[in-house]
C-alpha cells in the first residue's frame, strides 16, 4: 500500500467515522443535559422559542448595527473564508466526486479555473484571520494553543489542494496524498476544538435568541 | 474572601449549574474578541484581560474537566485555586452581568448568564468580596444590605408622608397592588419612594407597602449566593400572597427588577402568582390607560437606560411613552435604547469598594455620551445607576446633573381633584 492508497482508504475512512460519531458525541453530550424549566411568564406577544432561535440564527449574520464599524474586518474577512471555503469544497468536481462516491449525491460544479482563485482568496484570508490574531492585543491575548491549531488544520488542507492542483514540487501522487491526509486531520479534529462550533453556532444563538425573546429583547 | 478556597467545591457547583445553555455558551466560544469592544471595562482600560470572553475560563475549564473528551480520561487540566483568585476580580469587580457583550458575540454566548453561574462557584469555594458578600448577609439578617429593617421603614415612611403630605400605606388591608423598595431610595434618594406614591395616588391605584415584603434588591443573587436569593425572593412573594395583591411593583432599580421579572418563578419553583412591573413600565400602563397626566417638563436631558430594564428586561420602550408629549426637550444618547452603555455599577459591582476607581473611569463613557448630546442633564430609572453615578460624579469631577424619573414626572404630575 503506497502513500495515496493509505490517504484514501484507512486514513480518510478512519477520520470520516471519527468525524461523525465524535460530532454525535459532542452534540448529544450537551443536548442531554437538558435545560431547567422556566417558570416566568413570557412578555406579551414575543415569538416562542422555535421561531426566537431561528430569527437569532439569521440575525446574527450580519453585525448589530452599533458594532457594525467595530466588527467590519471580522465581518467581511470572516464571510469571505468561510463562502471560500464553502465553494471549494463543495463546488470544485474532484471533491463533489469523492463526496459522490461517499453517499451517492452530486450536484452541479464550477470551473476549475473559478475554484483555483475562490481557494487563493480563502488563503489570503485565512492569512489574514492569522494575522489579526497575532497582532490585535485582544485576540492574541484571549488565544491558546486550540486556536492556532484550529487555524492551522483549516489552512492546511486549503494549501495542500492548491499545491496538488499546481504539481508543485512533487508527485502528483504523493501532493495529492499530502492533501487527503490534511483533510483527515481535519476531520478527526474537528469535533474535538473550537472548529465544532460549525455545529454549536446554531445551538449557542438559536438559546439566545429564546432566552432573550422571552424578555421582549 | 477567606483564607482557605475549596476549589473541589467550585468544581462541584459548576457542574450542578451546567446545564445545556451554560455548557453550549461554554463552548461554543471562537476567541474573535470582539466582545471587548462591546465591554466598558476594556474600553476604559484598554487591557484585554477584561475582555468578557476571558470570563468564561473558569466555568469552560470546570466544565471540560468533567465532561470533555480529555476529562473523561482524566487528563484535563483541573480548575485551581489560583484561577479562582485571578479571576475572582473579573467575575465581580468587573462584570455587571449587562449583557452588552452578548449583542456583539456573533456566536451570541450570553456572558451575564456566565458570570452569574461564575459567581455562585466562586461563593461555594469561599471567594469574592466581602463587602459585597456583607450586603448580602446583610440582607438576610436585617431584612436590607443598608440595614433598612421593617421598624426602620415603617419610621422613615412615615416621616416621608408627613413631611411631604402624601399618603404612604403600610400594610394596607384588601390593596391590590404591593410597592416594594430599593433601600438605595429610601436611604439616599427618599423623593423617589415619595414621587412613587404620589404618582399611585394620583392614578387612583389602590396600593400598599409590605412591612414583611419591602427590599426589592437581591444582594444574594448579586453576591451568587443562591440560598439567600431565595430567602429575600421569598419575603416579597410571600407577603404578596398573605395580602393577596394582583401586582408587584419594583421601583427603580434594575437588577430588582430583572430578579423578580425574569428569575423569581425559577428561583421559588413554581409561577408567581401576580404579575410584575418595573415603575415605568407601570406609570406607562397608567397612562396608557388614562390615569396620569403630565405638565409639560421643558428642560433639556438624555436619558440612561439601566441595563436590566431595557437590555436584559425589555423595558426599554416604556420610559420612553412616559417621556412622549410631556419632555420635548429630550435628547437621545449614541448608542441608546438596548445597546446604552452601562453605568459601570451594575450587577453588585456598585457595593464593591475597590472597584470604585474603574468604575469612575467607566463613568467617562457615560458624560461622554451625554456631552454629545448637548445636555448637562443625565435622567434614569433606576437608583443603583444613580448611586453609581452620582459617586463617579464627585470622583472625577462631573459638573452635569442627575435626574430620577419617576422624580421628574411626580413633579410634573397634573393633580385632579
Amino acid at each position: 500500500m503506497d502513500l495515496l492508497d493509505f490517504a484514501r482508504g484507512p486514513a480518510i475512512n478512519v477520520a470520516m467515522v471519527v468525524l461523525v460519531f465524535g460530532t454525535l458525541w459532542r452534540l448529544l453530550a450537551i443536548l442531554f443535559l437538558g435545560k431547567p424549566a422556566d417558570r416566568t411568564v413570557p412578555r406579551l406577544g414575543t415569538p416562542g422559542p422555535v421561531g426566537a432561535a431561528l430569527r437569532e440564527i439569521f440575525r446574527r449574520m450580519v453585525p448589530h448595527p452599533t458594532f457594525a464599524f467595530a466588527e467590519r474586518f471580522s465581518f467581511f474577512n470572516g464571510w469571505v473564508f468561510h463562502i471560500g471555503l464553502a465553494i471549494v469544497v463543495f463546488g470544485f468536481r474532484p471533491h463533489v466526486l469523492f463526496i459522490k462516491n461517499l453517499t451517492g449525491l452530486s450536484w452541479p460544479t464550477l470551473p476549475s479555473g473559478v475554484v483555483y482563485v475562490v481557494g487563493a482568496i480563502t488563503l489570503v484570508s485565512l492569512v489574514a484571520a492569522l494575522v489579526r490574531r497575532l497582532t490585535n492585543p485582544v485576540q492574541r491575548f484571549i488565544s491558546g494553543v486550540g486556536d492556532y491549531f484550529a487555524w492551522f488544520v483549516t489552512v492546511f488542507p486549503v494549501i495542500t489542494g492548491l499545491v496538488a492542483v499546481g504539481h508543485v514540487g512533487a508527485r502528483y501522487e504523493t501532493l495529492l496524498a499530502i492533501h487527503i491526509l490534511s483533510v483527515a486531520l481535519l476531520f478527526v479534529w474537528l469535533p474535538f476544538g473550537k472548529l465544532f462550533h460549525a455545529f454549536l453556532v446554531f445551538v449557542s444563538r438559536g438559546t439566545t435568541g429564546a432566552f432573550l425573546a422571552r424578555r421582549g429583547v | 474572601m477567606t483564607d482557605t478556597i475549596n476549589v473541589q467545591a467550585a468544581a462541584d457547583k459548576f457542574l450542578a449549574l451546567v446545564g445545556r445553555p451554560l455548557a453550549t455558551w461554554a463552548e461554543a466560544c471562537v476567541h474573535c474578541g470582539l466582545c471587548a469592544e462591546a465591554c466598558h471595562f476594556y474600553q476604559a482600560t484598554k487591557d484585554p484581560k477584561y475582555t468578557p470572553a476571558w470570563k468564561i475560563l473558569p466555568i469552560a475549564k470546570a466544565h471540560k474537566a468533567r465532561t470533555g473528551f480529555l476529562g473523561m480520561l482524566g487528563l484535563a487540566p483541573k480548575i485551581t485555586a489560583d484561577d479562582l483568585k485571578l479571576w475572582e476580580e473579573l467575575i465581580f469587580d468587573t462584570c455587571n452581568m449587562c449583557g452588552r457583550c452578548t449583542l456583539v458575540c456573533p456566536m451570541g454566548i450570553d456572558i451575564a448568564s456566565i458570570t452569574a453561574a461564575t459567581r455562585q462557584a466562586m461563593n461555594a469555594a469561599g471567594i469574592g468580596p466581602a463587602d459585597l458578600f456583607a450586603a448580602a448577609e446583610n440582607a438576610r439578617d436585617r431584612g436590607s444590605p443598608l440595614g433598612l429593617t421593617s421598624e426602620k421603614l415603617a419610621d422613615r415612611l412615615e416621616w416621608l408622608a408627613d413631611d411631604n403630605e402624601v399618603d404612604l400605606p403600610l400594610d394596607r388591608q384588601g390593596a391590590e397592588v404591593l410597592l416594594t423598595v430599593s433601600s438605595i431610595e429610601m436611604m439616599k434618594y427618599p423623593d423617589s419612594i415619595v414621587s412613587m406614591g404620589k404618582l399611585l395616588n394620583a392614578a387612583g391605584v389602590n396600593w400598599t407597602f409590605s412591612s414583611t415584603g419591602y427590599e426589592a434588591t437581591n444582594f444574594g443573587y448579586l453576591a451568587g449566593k443562591a440560598d439567600i436569593a431565595k430567602t429575600l425572593t421569598l419575603r416579597i412573594v410571600e407577603a404578596a400572597e398573605q395580602m393577596g395583591v394582583k401586582t408587584v411593583i419594583i421601583p427603580e432599580c434594575g437588577h430588582a427588577y430583572g430578579v423578580m421579572r425574569w428569575q423569581a418563578a425559577n428561583v421559588i419553583g413554581r409561577p408567581l402568582p401576580f404579575e410584575v412591573f418595573h415603575i415605568t413600565e407601570y406609570l406607562a400602563k397608567l397612562k396608557r390607560e388614562g390615569k396620569l397626566e403630565f405638565k409639560p417638563y421643558d428642560k433639556a436631558f438624555t436619558y440612561h437606560d439601566p441595563c436590566q430594564i431595557s437590555r436584559r428586561g425589555g423595558a426599554a420602550g416604556d420610559a420612553r411613552y412616559l417621556l412622549e408629549g410631556f419632555a420635548p426637550n429630550f435628547k437621545e444618547m449614541t448608542p441608546t435604547e438596548n445597546a446604552n452603555w452601562c453605568c459601570g455599577g451594575g450587577g453588585g459591582v456598585q457595593a464593591i469598594a475597590r472597584s470604585a476607581p474603574i468604575r469612575f473611569e467607566v463613568f467617562k463613557i457615560k458624560t461622554k455620551q451625554v456631552e454629545q448630546t448637548g445636555t448637562t442633564t443625565l435622567m434614569s430609572s433606576c437608583a443603583n445607576c444613580r448611586l453609581t453615578m452620582d459617586e463617579a460624579k464627585t470622583g472625577i469631577g462631573w459638573g452635569g446633573e442627575l435626574a430620577s424619573i419617576v422624580e421628574v414626572l411626580a413633579e410634573h404630575l397634573v393633580e385632579k381633584d
